[in-house]
Formats: C-alpha cells, sequence, structure tokens
C-alpha cells in the first residue's frame, strides 16, 4: 500500500505493529516457559514468568492509548481505521493469553511438592504445542496481514477443543484410580482449560486479521471439537 | 460513524426509490468533457454525499440538478436526469419550475441586501401570490424550518447582511425551504463556517432530511460520514464509487476510493 501524504501517520500505524509484535513475542516466551515449569517442576521458572507479566500489562495499556491519540488526531477511515480497531482488540487478547500462561506458572509454582503422574502431563504437552503453533501462526498472518493464513489457525482450534476433551477424561480417571492424585490433577485440569482458552484467544486474533484485510467477519459458530459441554 | 438514522436497516434502505436519478450523464464546458457516463440515484428523504479531490466534477454534478449551468454559455449536459422520473434535461422543461422543486444551498452565504423578512418573502412572491398574513406566516415558517428562528424573530426587518457568516447561512437554507422544494442541494455549505455554525447546520440538514432528498458536495470527509446515509466518490470526471456511506467509508470496494479517504493520494 503507499504511504499516506502526512508521513507521520504511516509512523503512528508502525508504531502499534511494533509494540503488537512485542506483546506476542514475550506472550509466546510465557507460554513456553510456563509449561517448562509445569513438566520440569522448576519453580524458579515458573517466578520468572509471572514476573513477565506486568510488562505484557503496560505493553497493551501503552497500545490503547496509543490507539485513541492516533483516531483523534487522524480520523482514519477504512483500512486504517480497522488497522487502529484491530490493533486495540490484538493487544486485549494477548494480555489475556500471558494471563493464562501466568496462571498456569502459578499452578506449576503450586505443584511443584506434590506427587505426580508423568502420563497426565503428556496430555498437556500435546495441547501446548498446538496451542504454541495457533499462536505463532497468527502472529504470523497478523505480521504478513494473511488472511488465509488467520481462517487456517481460525479452523484448526478444533483440535484443541478435541485434545483438551481426552486430556480431561484422562485426569478423571487418575483421580478415581488414586484419591492421592486429586490435588495435583485438578491443578493440571485448570492448566488444560487454561491451553484451551489460549487457543480461543488465538481464534479471536485470526478474526481480527480477516476483519482487517477484508472488511469482513469469520462466521459466528466456529467449528467444535467433539461434545465440548463436559469441558 | 452513523448519524441519528431512522431505524431502516441497511437492507431496506437499498429498495428505497430514487427521488432523482442520473443516467449516462456526460457534461461539457466547451470541448472539455467534464462528467463522464454518471450513473447515480438520490434516494428519496435520505442525504447522499459527493466527495473527491478538486476538480473531479463533483460540484458540476450538482449544478446539473437544478440546471444551474443553464446560466453560462458554452456548457451543456447529455444524457438524462430523472425528476420523479421525468427528464429535467429534455427540451422545453420549464427551468425555472424545477428550481421551484429543486433548491440550492451555496458556499459563501448569499443574502439578498434586503431585510431578512424580505429575503425570504422575495423568492415566494416569484411563485405565489400570498396574503400578509399568509406570507408571515409562511416567513416564520420557513426560519423556524432553517432554526434560525429565535434569534432573528424580533429582528426581522434588520438587513440579512447584519447577521453573521454562520447566520447567514441559515437564512439562506430558510430562503430555500421557504420555496417548499422538494430537493435540496447544498455545495460545501460549511467551508466558509466556524465549527459551532458548522454543527449547527449538520443538525439542520438532519432534521431537513425527514422533508426533502438532500444531495451535499463537500470537501470534509468527517462531515460526509457525519451527515450522510449514501455516498459518492468522483475522480476526473468519473463516479469511482458509490453506496451506503457505512460501507464506504469502512469496507470501500476500490483502491482509489480508499486511498482518497485515508490521505494516500498522491
Amino acid at each position: 500500500m503507499i504511504d499516506h501524504t502526512v508521513k507521520s501517520y504511516d509512523a503512528d500505524l508502525e508504531s502499534l505493529d511494533r509494540h503488537i509484535a512485542e506483546m506476542g513475542g514475550i506472550a509466546e516466551k510465557m507460554l513456553a516457559d510456563a509449561m517448562d515449569a509445569l513438566a520440569g517442576m522448576n519453580t524458579d521458572l515458573a517466578q520468572k514468568v509471572i514476573a513477565a507479566d506486568p510488562r505484557l500489562d503496560a505493553l497493551q495499556r501503552t497500545i490503547e492509548d496509543h490507539a485513541v491519540r492516533t483516531i483523534a488526531r487522524r480520523q482514519p477511515m477504512a483500512v486504517d481505521l480497522r488497522e487502529i480497531v484491530g490493533a486495540i482488540r490484538i493487544s486485549a487478547d494477548i494480555e489475556r493469553i500471558g494471563d493464562l500462561a501466568k496462571n498456569i506458572a502459578k499452578r506449576a509454582a503450586k505443584i511443584a511438592g506434590e506427587s505426580r503422574i508423568p502420563r497426565a502431563v503428556v496430555g498437556l504437552k500435546s495441547m501446548h504445542e498446538v496451542a504454541a503453533m495457533q499462536l505463532k501462526d497468527v502472529l504470523d498472518a497478523y505480521a504478513q496481514r494473511d488472511p488465509e493464513r488467520a481462517r487456517a489457525v481460525w479452523k484448526r482450534d478444533v483440535e484443541l477443543d478435541s485434545l483438551e476433551d481426552s486430556v480431561f477424561r484422562d485426569l478423571l480417571t487418575f483421580m478415581m484410580e488414586d484419591p492421592r492424585n486429586i490435588t495435583f490433577c485438578t491443578h493440571l485440569l485448570f492448566c488444560s482449560k487454561n491451553l484451551e482458552r489460549v487457543g480461543d484467544h488465538t481464534t479471536n486474533i485470526a478474526e481480527t486479521v480477516v476483519y482487517i484485510v477484508t472488511g469482513e467477519s469469520l462466521p459466528v459458530e466456529r467449528p467444535r471439537g467433539a461434545d465440548s459441554s463436559l469441558a | 460513524m452513523t448519524n441519528a438514522m431512522t431505524e431502516t436497516s441497511a437492507q431496506a434502505r437499498e429498495t428505497l426509490p430514487a427521488k432523482m436519478s442520473v443516467k449516462n450523464l456526460d457534461f461539457f464546458y466547451g470541448d472539455n468533457r467534464a462528467l463522464k457516463s454518471i450513473n447515480l440515484q438520490l434516494p428519496v428523504n435520505q442525504v447522499t454525499a459527493l466527495i473527491g479531490p478538486s476538480g473531479c466534477g463533483k460540484s458540476t454534478l450538482l449544478r446539473v440538478l437544478n440546471r444551474m449551468y443553464d446560466l453560462y454559455p458554452g456548457q451543456r449536459a447529455v444524457g438524462e436526469v430523472l425528476l420523479d422520473g421525468d427528464n429535467i434535461l429534455a427540451p422545453g422543461r420549464d427551468v425555472n419550475a424545477l428550481r421551484s422543486r429543486v433548491g440550492m444551498v451555496f458556499q459563501k452565504p448569499t443574502p439578498f441586501p434586503m431585510s431578512i423578512y424580505e429575503n425570504i418573502a422575495f423568492g415566494v412572491r416569484l411563485y405565489e401570490k400570498l396574503g400578509k398574513a399568509e406570507m408571515d406566516e409562511r416567513v416564520e415558517r420557513a426560519l423556524r424550518g432553517a432554526a434560525i428562528w429565535e434569534e432573528v424573530k424580533d429582528k426581522l426587518q434588520a438587513s440579512g447582511l447584519s447577521l453573521s457568516g454562520g447566520q447567514q447561512q441559515r437564512l439562506c437554507i430558510a430562503r430555500t425551504v421557504a420555496i417548499q422544494p422538494e430537493v435540496i442541494l447544498f455545495d460545501e455549505p460549511c467551508s466558509a463556517l466556524d465549527p459551532i455554525s458548522t454543527a449547527k447546520v449538520e443538525e439542520l440538514i438532519d432534521e431537513l432530511r425527514q422533508e426533502y432528498t438532500i444531495a451535499i458536495v463537500t470537501h470534509n470527509m468527517q462531515q460526509a460520514v457525519r451527515v450522510s446515509e449514501y455516498t459518492g466518490f468522483m475522480y476526473l470526471g468519473e463516479l469511482i464509487e458509490y453506496g451506503l456511506t457505512d460501507q464506504v467509508f469502512t469496507s470501500p470496494r476500490e483502491k482509489r476510493t480508499q486511498d482518497y479517504i485515508t490521505g494516500r493520494f498522491g
């Protein structure tokens, strides 16, 4: 797209872009570290994740302030308007992803001393793989303003829903086998829910990318996993 | 972003009848073809905005709608312009009668060098014979209709030129509605006005829409978004895009439209 006649307008929009990219990078690292802390019973790593969250919150506020000022200053139209609204929405979704990673880290710190079931964590690792890939793909889709890539993320979320269902069943089974597993498995249950929510936020970001580029909304109903009513 | 609209859904708006229709209109200043095959509608009781860079032909198009160009030699229009289905460009049409049905408000307020009362009455008298009481009533109604009655009711004999710029413009609008037209054309009506007067005129256009069909040429895109339901974007004599204002300004179909409204025009 050609530049605005007033160059500082382009600078305003680029600044939003950069801040979103920075937020995305932080959230990706928080999620990976939180899962490592969970799998490796690493309380130091867990604390590091928790400490990273305020930076994400601050970036979201910066993006919102900047977006509001750009709206006031430029009276944006068409794609510019959609870009700015999109930046506000995406920053909110990434901030929530950071919160969810922080919550996983908090639980990792809590269960560090508990009796463990390595099998239970395996299911969560699979969920994390998918969620992390979704997040990376959707951030790339945003960076490249690629609606097809965003649509693919949106469709793939059903995998995460299915994985969450099977993790849920596995954890219930472990808890029924031995009451000593209950504390550990309940924490993992929350973590699996958090990972599923990360997936939901990546689909929100995907919808926003499609909206920014095309001005259109994706259908209200996403393809859903098998019987999510239990989850 | 939408102005104070009725509950009409976007769908219903699409099927509103057209008060005026422009069909395959060309316009020439001498040999220079200033308008090229324009096809456009003014839906009834809606505000249609015409936007575009300088020289795109939007004011030219407006002036065809009430045949203002007739006043100037060497200017001619080819094609059809229908008012309630009747082609106003056809030979033999009464141009004065046309201008009583299609009024115009210009960029620079043009009050007559007469009293406020006479500014209104003068035009009415060209078309109708009214007694004093009836004329008083018509003048009051017109000044109320232009949201200026309260400000001038105690000085109707004062000169129209003694009013402020914003008041003069509203006086001109009053003068236009006094004739009881069906269509009102606004050619950059707020360009010469301060922000408060501009807001009052925009509020007035919002009210007038209920009784009249309105077309407005404006350089101010935010104004176009605020006051209109339909927008036409013109460039170099062509109509590049025409549609619902909300659509044109949030997701325009044409790249040139987007470049213009986002400030990317070279």
